[in-house]
């Protein structure tokens, strides 16, 4: 590992643990009474919201394909999750080690989910692609509805409450990280080539279907452990909560925060899924606010509102500091290029359409 | 180098390629001519594993290319440069370069210091997003991406289309310089003139059957080839 890569992780780390030590400061501190227990749920809910449509932005972003059928990969970690852990409660683990061994056994079902739908469905692309999603994650719920041991349509409850949002705040740093870290890999960099021409990729010898099939399980694996999270957050859940609509809401999260860009979808989802709760009187207008949004971004930004750029925290200090100012602004540059091209491409794009 | 026996290709009910036998040999330049619809990029998709074929055999290097996985074929040193300048837009040149050695990453930095001196355009540019460069210039990417495996033999696809008069020169040019170094090359043109004046041998390939076959030089003159294809 090179000098600044360490720097670079060290600084990160440190970043992250800093929001971390503020908000238990707020929360410790009490500064809002009783509603404290309130303002962590929402925070909880963002923190799996986020691992949700990053994970989903794995398959939009990187691999440039249309899934409206996340909530399925989400439904089936939920479920999985919740059952592992009500079988093993009472085991003499702890808690923490429970819910971890439950959220990986979420993470895997959905994973396993995930390559059945995409050794078939993978040879499509485009629309077919997000047709076949759909009817999978509608397969998913009707088998959910008629299972036994999911509580065959009626609500499944008694879940452990395991979800704190300490844990989860952690968990979803790795989860990130994780991400992060595939999208720029060899096989990150990979899966990119074959969104920008999968003729040119298999000519350059990439076998196409199999790291599509892989990006799709991974997506898969992280949508299961926020599905995890979830059913130990809300301890109760019926299949119909992961409709048709919770997976259009997953995918606008992706699309207004930018396509390929973790940053926008954890802004975007960390915003979006506490805005909501923020204005609950008007909460039955929400899917209605999140087609306008949409459409509003779509015109005027249709790369989305971060494009395909990424926060860095190494760069913003380098900057600050003066320090290797040159390459922080061609950075920018590219960057800046980047998002251009991006936006005319989706301006032909539409215009194709 | 390359054999292709008696090879048939259908795109379901709609037979393209009936029955083609061609052979290149090691350091030739052979091109396949023909209108468009004929078959040529069919026969060079088929042979690099892009397209099923019916029957027929295709073994490059003593290799059984119809039994051996696509994304393997690469490693057999047997590149393809797709027709339409097929790049990575949205990634800058060196990195389309770096997948260009998907297969082996080996020595890819001496490989690569290679390409940028035969194209100095492209060292200029290689920050520069691939999609944001000229049309000469995507096809200079392209051929580059296929040297970056080390192939022994390149299969190119309509390497002149879309390119000015000038361009298109300056890509045979390197073509033949390409050849030079002793990498074989089958060529797929509709430029029958510019594609015959640089190649070895030739095949004329009509609605998926072979007419003509032989020494470039002489089919420049044949005179079925000059009034169909060389407009004279």
């Amino acid at each position: 590992m090179k000098k600044s890569d360490k720097v670079s992780y060290l600084i990160n780390f440190l970043g992250i643990f800093m929001i971390f030590l503020l908000l238990m400061a707020v929360f410790e501190s009490k500064i809002f009474g009783s509603s404290t227990q309130y303002f962590k749920g929402i925070c909880t809910t963002a923190c799996y919201t986020i691992i949700m449509v990053a994970s989903l932005n794995l398959v939009v972003g990187c691999m440039g394909e249309f899934s409206l059928g996340h909530a399925g990969f989400v439904s089936v970690g939920a479920y999985a999750s919740a059952i592992v852990s009500n079988a093993l409660a009472g085991k003499g683990l702890p808690d923490i080690g429970l819910f971890l061994v439950a959220l990986l056994a979420g993470g895997i079902a959905a994973g396993l989910a995930g390559l059945a739908v995409g050794v078939p469905a993978l040879r499509l692309r485009g629309d077919y692609l997000a047709i076949v999603t759909v009817a999978f994650a509608e397969i998913i719920r009707v088998c959910f509805c008629n299972f036994a041991i999911t509580g065959g349509g009626k609500t499944m409850s008694g879940i452990l409450k395991l979800s704190n949002f300490y844990w989860c705040f952690w968990i979803m740093v790795v989860c990130v990280t994780i991400m992060y870290m595939f999208v720029r890999s060899r096989f990150g960099r990979t899966v990119k080539a074959i969104r920008e021409d999968y003729i040119a990729a298999a000519a350059s010898g990439i076998n196409v279907t199999y790291y599509k099939v892989m990006t799709f399980v991974v997506s898969a694996f992280f949508a299961g452990i926020g599905g995890g999270i979830y059913a130990h957050y809300m301890t109760a859940m019926i299949p119909t909560n992961f409709n048709f609509m919770y997976s259009a809401e997953l995918l606008s999260e992706v699309i207004i925060g930018g396509i390929g860009s973790l940053t926008g979808s954890v802004i975007g989802a960390a915003f979006l899924s506490s805005l909501p709760e923020m204005m609950r009187q008007f909460s039955q207008y929400r899917m209605l606010a999140y087609s306008v949004v949409l459409v509003l971004v779509m015109i005027f930004k249709p790369a989305g509102i971060f494009g395909d750029w990424e926060f860095s925290l190494t760069r913003l200090l380098k900057r600050l500091t003066g320090r290797g100012g040159r390459g922080a602004a061609q950075d920018a540059v590219q960057g800046t290029v980047r998002a251009n091209v991006q936006d005319e491409a989706h301006e032909k794009g539409k215009a194709g359409v | 180098m390359l054999e292709v026996k008696n090879l048939e290709v259908s795109y379901g009910a709609v037979h393209a390629i009936h029955g083609v036998s061609l052979q290149v040999r090691d350091g030739e330049i052979v091109s396949l001519i023909g209108a468009n619809g004929a078959g040529k990029t069919t026969i060079l998709r088929t042979i690099s594993g892009l397209q099923k074929a019916d029957t027929g055999e295709i073994t490059f290097d003593g290799s059984d290319l119809r039994k051996t996985e696509p994304s393997r074929i690469i490693n057999l040193k047997l590149a393809h440069v797709p027709e339409g300048r097929h790049i990575f837009a949205q990634m800058t040149v060196e990195e389309n370069l770096e997948m260009g050695a998907f297969a082996d990453v080996k020595d890819m930095a001496a490989t690569m210091a290679e390409v940028y001196e035969r194209f100095p355009r492209l060292k200029e540019r290689r920050r520069q997003l691939a999609g944001t460069l000229s049309g000469g210039e995507q096809q200079m990417l392209a051929v580059g991406r296929a040297l970056m495996g080390k192939p022994k033999m390149i299969l190119m696809d309509e390497p002149s289309m879309g390119l000015s008069p000038l361009l298109v020169k300056e890509i045979f040019s390197i073509i033949k310089e390409v050849n030079k170094q002793g990498i074989t090359i089958l060529l797929v043109e509709q430029n029958a003139k510019m594609a015959l004046s640089i190649s070895n041998r030739a095949y004329v390939l009509e609605t998926g059957d072979i007419t003509i076959e032989g020494d470039a030089r002489e089919l420049l003159k044949d005179d079925r080839v000059r009034k169909a294809y060389l407009g004279q």
